[in-house]
């Protein structure tokens, strides 16, 4: 953390400002954007676009490797994570893990993929190093969100279909557990501690808070903002601030960002964005949340102090996902 | 060593709370009732590709959700069977039917035309099961013929007619030229079509039967050229249930409207080329399964099966009385990849859901369109509403 705060000066103050691409810390934003095949990088604070990387069809999540030199990309329609030189900005690796690769996250070590594949009902284990596919583990259909704990012991999967949290044992790739949550669960977040896993409900409008030692549901939070039938609240972006006190919940259709206190579950702020909030990244200073918008294809700059949309950015057709190499 | 005791334990616990080592598996039977002569599945009609019409039989639907199904079965520690079986006849139906019941199954899947599904239900009435009409759109099984323990998964003919009527209020083509036929159900078609130009504030400018043929003397009523001609309109509307006629229409129209209803811009309630709420996922692991795209017919039986798998998940039981009360409860709400949380109406037991505007290759607006509210579901603009109830279980 301490090397990761310092190298942006570090590099300002030995190595001079000319080499503002240098992989660690350039604050650029990357959105995949789903229809144009293409990761459209901004540079924060001007959102002056730096550059549209072409990638595989139909980019979808994005995926920095844990040095943040690296970052990988799911192209759901050519079956394969791409993999973006965040140096030279582009693509420099295309990765086999089978159909349809929906989200995915990246071991701790930074050594396995973690990936959903939407269409087969499977999460595929895919190690980096030796470029191998190491397993294929059958789960729910549609799998969406996938974490592994920082510990690196476990994996989460949700499936869409069958409303649950699948529990996958990282070592031994056993099917641990399976806990029921609210109706077409999509993506996750755990607090800083690991203690609590939330969970978004697309459909059911719900995030499912989840126990990570005993696995139960401990909690859920309901949203309700103004202006809005309770099916068009559809919560699927989650991020979790790094004091563990806020999370910040995209309810989709229902066309805002939600501030929730950690502690209370209760909703604090909702922010209107663009339409259909989908993804959602801090900056570093985290007094800036970007939310892209899959149906006004633009991406929202919050500023989270004073709650507020301080631009609207345009970002590619149908935009998907957003992430911040801080 | 200490590590791997701990996770052996951890595992375990875990296994046993989620139901994963369940010893007793129960098995839930799901009967599957179809009509061995029901003409909507004819060859030749299949192989048209007529738009909001079936493509194939169903049963696909109903084997996809089953193997779909099998996470929640296992939170019940039951497992989903499907039993399909055919018959010509309501005898023979009830007799399948009697077969099943005595197998332990209390949920069966009707594939039938409306009359035969409503004498079904008529005859099961105390047997403690739960009926689920996946394709008769007849709106009197909704209202006077409607049955205490009969969900219609299938939309009414009304909630597709009122879908469209908001496409064409929204779009402000208020005139309409209608053209109908005179094929069995095109008459409750023309009514479910007029209570929706009411409903809505639409204006039937003139109503035009049409023959199928190519006789000259007929010309004025087979010629479409004709049957458009000498009036002003904003869209042709083709009432025409065997969609045979109106196939022809959009580019034999006598001047340059659009064509709506049985062709051109028809209302379904799916469709392959849906890209919202997980549906090309649906559709890709149906075609899969059926080699052909999914239609309507084919995801109300994959609904169906799902409704029962649904309540399987959240009551963690295979009890189907606990199923059946849970269905008909309050907290029921499920995903059915079309956007909206769907349940069923508790006056007429009909599920609520979106309907889709669709071209021949996209869908052009989902019903409820913006602007189209409600007090309580805006998904009530759609079909009848309770203060037009007319069903009394």
């Amino acid at each position: 953390m301490n090397t990761r705060l310092l190298s942006p000066i570090l590099i300002l103050l030995f190595v001079c400002a000319e080499r503002p691409a240098y992989a660690k810390g350039t604050g650029y934003v990357f959105v995949s954007s789903e229809k144009d095949h293409v990761v459209t990088v901004f540079r924060s604070g001007s959102m002056d676009e730096v550059k549209k990387i072409p990638t595989g069809q139909r980019p979808r999540s994005l995926r920095f490797s844990p040095d943040y030199t690296k970052l990988y990309v799911a192209c759901g329609d050519d079956d394969s994570i791409d993999v973006i030189d965040v140096e030279k900005l582009e693509v420099v690796k295309s990765i086999p893990v089978g159909d349809d690769p929906d989200r995915f996250d990246i071991s701790p070590d930074g050594r396995f993929i973690y990936a959903s594949n939407e269409d087969e009902g499977l999460l595929t284990i895919y190690d980096i190093v030796n470029d191998k596919l190491v397993a294929e583990i059958p789960v729910g259909e549609e799998p969406e969100g996938v974490l592994a704990s920082p510990d690196n012991k476990r994996i989460y999967v949700a499936s869409e279909v069958a409303n649950m949290v699948h529990v996958i044992d990282a070592q031994s790739h056993e099917l641990t557990a399976n806990i029921v949550v609210g109706t077409r669960p999509r993506r996750f977040a755990l607090t800083p501690n690991d203690q609590e896993l939330w969970v978004t409900n697309e459909v059911g409008g719900t995030v499912t808070i989840i126990d990570t030692q005993s696995n139960r549901v401990i909690g859920e939070v309901r949203f309700e903002p103004k202006g809005f039938r309770p099916e068009e609240v559809t919560p699927v972006g989650i991020v979790i601030t790094r004091d563990g006190q806020r999370a910040y919940v995209t309810l989709g259709h229902a066309n805002h960002v939600a501030t929730v206190d950690v502690a209370s579950r209760q909703v604090q702020d909702y922010v209107l964005v663009g339409r259909r909030a989908w993804g959602a990244a801090l900056s570093d200073d985290e007094n800036t949340l970007y939310v892209v918008n899959g149906k006004s294809d633009d991406l929202s700059v919050i500023d989270t102090r004073r709650k507020k949309v301080i631009r609207s950015v345009p970002a590619g057709r149908v935009p998907h996902d957003v992430v911040v190499d801080n | 060593m200490p590590n791997t005791t701990a996770c052996v334990l951890l595992a375990l616990v875990s296994l046993s709370s989620c139901g994963l080592a369940a010893a007793d598996t129960q098995t839930l039977v799901i009967g599957y009732l179809e009509f061995g002569d029901d003409p909507r599945y004819r060859e030749t009609f299949l192989e048209s590709r007529y738009p909001a019409q079936p493509w194939g039989r169903p049963f696909e639907g109903a084997q996809l959700a089953s193997k779909e199904s099998r996470f929640a079965a296992m939170t019940a520690s039951a497992e989903f069977k499907l039993e399909r079986r055919s018959a010509i006849s309501v005898e023979g139906l009830m007799q399948a039917y009697e077969d099943l019941h005595a197998e332990g199954a209390r949920f069966f899947i009707l594939d039938l035309p409306g009359p035969m599904a409503s004498a079904l239900a008529a005859e099961t009435k105390t047997r403690n099961s739960l009926l689920f009409n996946i394709s008769a759109l007849d709106d009197e099984l909704r209202q006077s013929k409607c049955q205490s323990h009969l969900m219609h998964v299938a939309p009414s003919r009304v909630m597709l007619t009122d879908a469209l009527a908001q496409f064409l209020v929204f779009k402000k083509w208020r005139d309409l030229l209608v053209l109908k036929g005179s094929q069995p159900g095109d008459e409750e078609y023309y009514e479910s079509f007029r209570r929706s130009a009411r409903r809505f504030g639409l204006k039937i400018e003139e109503s035009r039967d049409f023959v199928l043929g190519r006789d000259p003397r007929e010309r004025d009523q087979n010629n479409i050229a004709l049957l458009t001609a000498g009036v002003d309109y904003d869209v042709v509307y083709v009432v025409d249930s065997q969609s045979e006629f109106a196939r022809d229409v959009p580019y034999q129209v006598q001047k340059p409207r659009p064509v709506v209803g049985a062709a051109g811009l028809v209302s379904d309630w799916w469709h392959w080329a849906w890209e919202r709420h997980g549906a090309p996922q649906v559709n890709k692991r149906f075609f899969k399964l059926a080699n052909r795209l999914m239609t309507g017919y084919d995801w109300a039986a994959w609904l169906a099966v799902k409704v029962i798998a649904e309540a399987a998940l959240r009551t963690k039981s295979s009890n189907s009385q606990v199923l059946i009360e849970y269905i008909r409860g309050d907290e029921f709400k499920m995903d059915g990849s079309k956007g909206y949380p769907l349940d069923f109406r508790k006056w007429n037991n009909q599920l609520r859901q979106p309907v889709f505007l669709t071209s021949f290759n996209w869908v052009v607006e989902r019903a409820p369109l913006r602007g189209f509210l409600h007090q309580t579901n805006n998904l009530d603009t759609l079909g009848f509403d309770e203060r037009e109830n007319r069903c009394k279980f």
